[in-house]
């Protein structure tokens, strides 16, 4: 696979991500002037009320929304996971949870422990399950679940979640704590969501955006 | 009237050999249209191909060549503009059908030559059609691991691309002309509904019954040979046109669908 182009960029021991004074927006600004940074180890957490660009400042740093002030940086090599809002769902297709970890990138399938990259955890129980399923037959939490999991345990550095609560039950969102928390030196985490609780439980800081 | 040929008579040796090459390519390419929802793109391809073919003849071009260059040309366009969804597909069969008809009736070639493309003359098939198969399949098969990998992942991870600023266009061309080359080969070959029917049908089943991406590869590809080397066989025997006899045969592989609708298996 080629490598990503990059952005002129921090240095390498810099931080994984630079936003200085960024607005954003599709065809006007509707986020910032913001600055801050995302280092490796980081789960930084967006909050903000509705319609305060938290989405779209997510879709700018994943260069899907206009830049109209400031800058984004990121460092060479970086590698970025995104999960939507509403990740894609086809309705019906013969792809299983194992062919959506494959389609998300190396490292992040159900190899044996002793055959992925060093540290990376294991796939846990709960998604264990899922692997043989066709995605078509999978609840929207599974589906959520699966996804984010795709994206933590990929090969990407810097991994951008928005809103990964999303039909996820009391006991999933524990598990996805447990996501975030699990190899988290590996990676940085930008994720938005408007559940206060999630984000004081999975998040290293959380930044307020439209206040 | 039953005739007196059966499968492996040598006079339809190069016909069987190429037909059932495209067979098995032509449900892999279809897999990957339907997953991508762009199933009419078939359909689209093979309209134009049988226009370039006809245009050829009238220039003195191999059926082969005139429609893989028209194919190739509106798959290029179709990754170059960007265009998506059913609507560039529905103006590429109106404009396919349109031309191919025009061209038959105002030139020496006649209607027959027209109706012939519409039907497919598998057994008319020769050296030149067998190499273009067989390049095909090779291509294809070349191709599709490289491929396969990123267009799954442009489904499913859509923003992926262009957050790590991918030179995605590569590998949606790539697999734009793929297709279009396969549906025009297919339709110099075994006729325009017959190379659409291979894309689509087989690949339809397996995305019903398959338990799983792989899996709807190979049974795509299964019902695909299965089905043509049935037609091949009833068409000879029965003494019917190959290219009719091809999409009944594959049109009742689709009640396998509908029995797995009855026994609430996966379905669409």
């Amino acid at each position: 696979m080629p490598k990503p182009a990059e952005s002129p960029a921090a240095a390498d021991a810099g931080p994984l991500l630079r936003v200085h004074a960024l607005q954003a927006g599709h065809a006007r600004p509707v986020v910032g002037p913001l600055s801050f940074e995302i280092a490796r180890g980081e789960v930084v957490g967006l909050w903000g009320r509705n319609g305060s660009g938290k989405s779209t400042l997510l879709q700018a740093i994943g260069h899907g929304a206009r830049i109209f002030g400031g800058r984004i940086e990121r460092a060479p090599g970086t590698r970025v996971a995104y999960q939507e809002q509403r990740p894609v769902r086809l309705s019906a297709s013969p792809l299983t949870g194992l062919d959506l970890l494959r389609a998300a990138g190396p490292a992040a399938d159900d190899r044996p422990v002793h055959r992925r990259q060093r540290g990376r955890p294991a796939l846990p129980t709960p998604l264990a399950a899922l692997l043989r399923q066709r995605l078509d037959r999978l609840s929207g939490g599974q589906y959520q679940l699966l996804g984010v999991w795709a994206a933590l345990q990929g090969a990407a550095d810097l991994v951008l979640l928005d809103e990964p609560t999303n039909n996820l039950d009391p006991h999933h969102e524990t598990l996805l704590v447990d996501f975030l928390k699990a190899d988290a030196d590996r990676r940085g985490v930008l994720l938005v969501s408007h559940e206060r609780g999630f984000l004081d439980a999975s998040c290293s800081r959380i930044l307020e955006i439209g206040t | 009237m039953v005739a007196d040929y059966h499968l492996l008579d040598p006079l339809f040796r190069l016909p069987l050999l190429g037909g059932l090459l495209l067979a098995c390519t032509l449900p892999l390419i279809g897999s990957l249209l339907l997953l991508r929802d762009e199933w009419l793109a078939a359909l689209g391809f093979a309209h134009l191909a049988a226009a370039g073919a006809l245009l050829g003849l009238t220039a003195g071009l191999p059926a082969v060549l005139g429609g893989t260059l028209a194919a190739l040309a509106a798959g290029a366009a179709k990754a170059l503009l960007g265009l998506r969804g059913n609507v560039a597909f529905a103006f590429m069969i109106l404009a396919g059908w349109s031309a191919m008809l025009l061209t038959a009736a105002n030139s020496g070639l006649g209607d027959s030559i027209g109706h012939a493309m519409m039907q497919g003359q598998l057994y008319f098939a020769g050296r030149t059609e067998l190499i273009a198969a067989a390049a095909l399949a090779v291509g294809t098969a070349l191709a599709l691991p490289w491929l396969i990998p990123r267009l799954l992942r442009a489904r499913l991870f859509p923003r992926f691309e262009a957050a790590n600023r991918l030179p995605a266009w590569r590998w949606h061309l790539a697999f734009d002309l793929l297709g279009a080359l396969a549906l025009a080969i297919g339709t110099a070959t075994l006729g325009l509904m017959g190379a659409f029917a291979l894309a689509f049908v087989p690949a339809w089943i397996a995305f019903a019954l398959a338990p799983g991406w792989r899996w709807a590869l190979a049974l795509a590809l299964g019902l695909g040979a299965t089905g043509y080397l049935t037609a091949f066989q009833l068409a000879l025997m029965l003494d019917q046109p190959f290219g009719p006899t091809l999409v009944a045969v594959l049109l009742a592989f689709a009640l396998l669908r509908a029995a797995a609708v009855l026994t609430g298996r996966p379905r669409q």
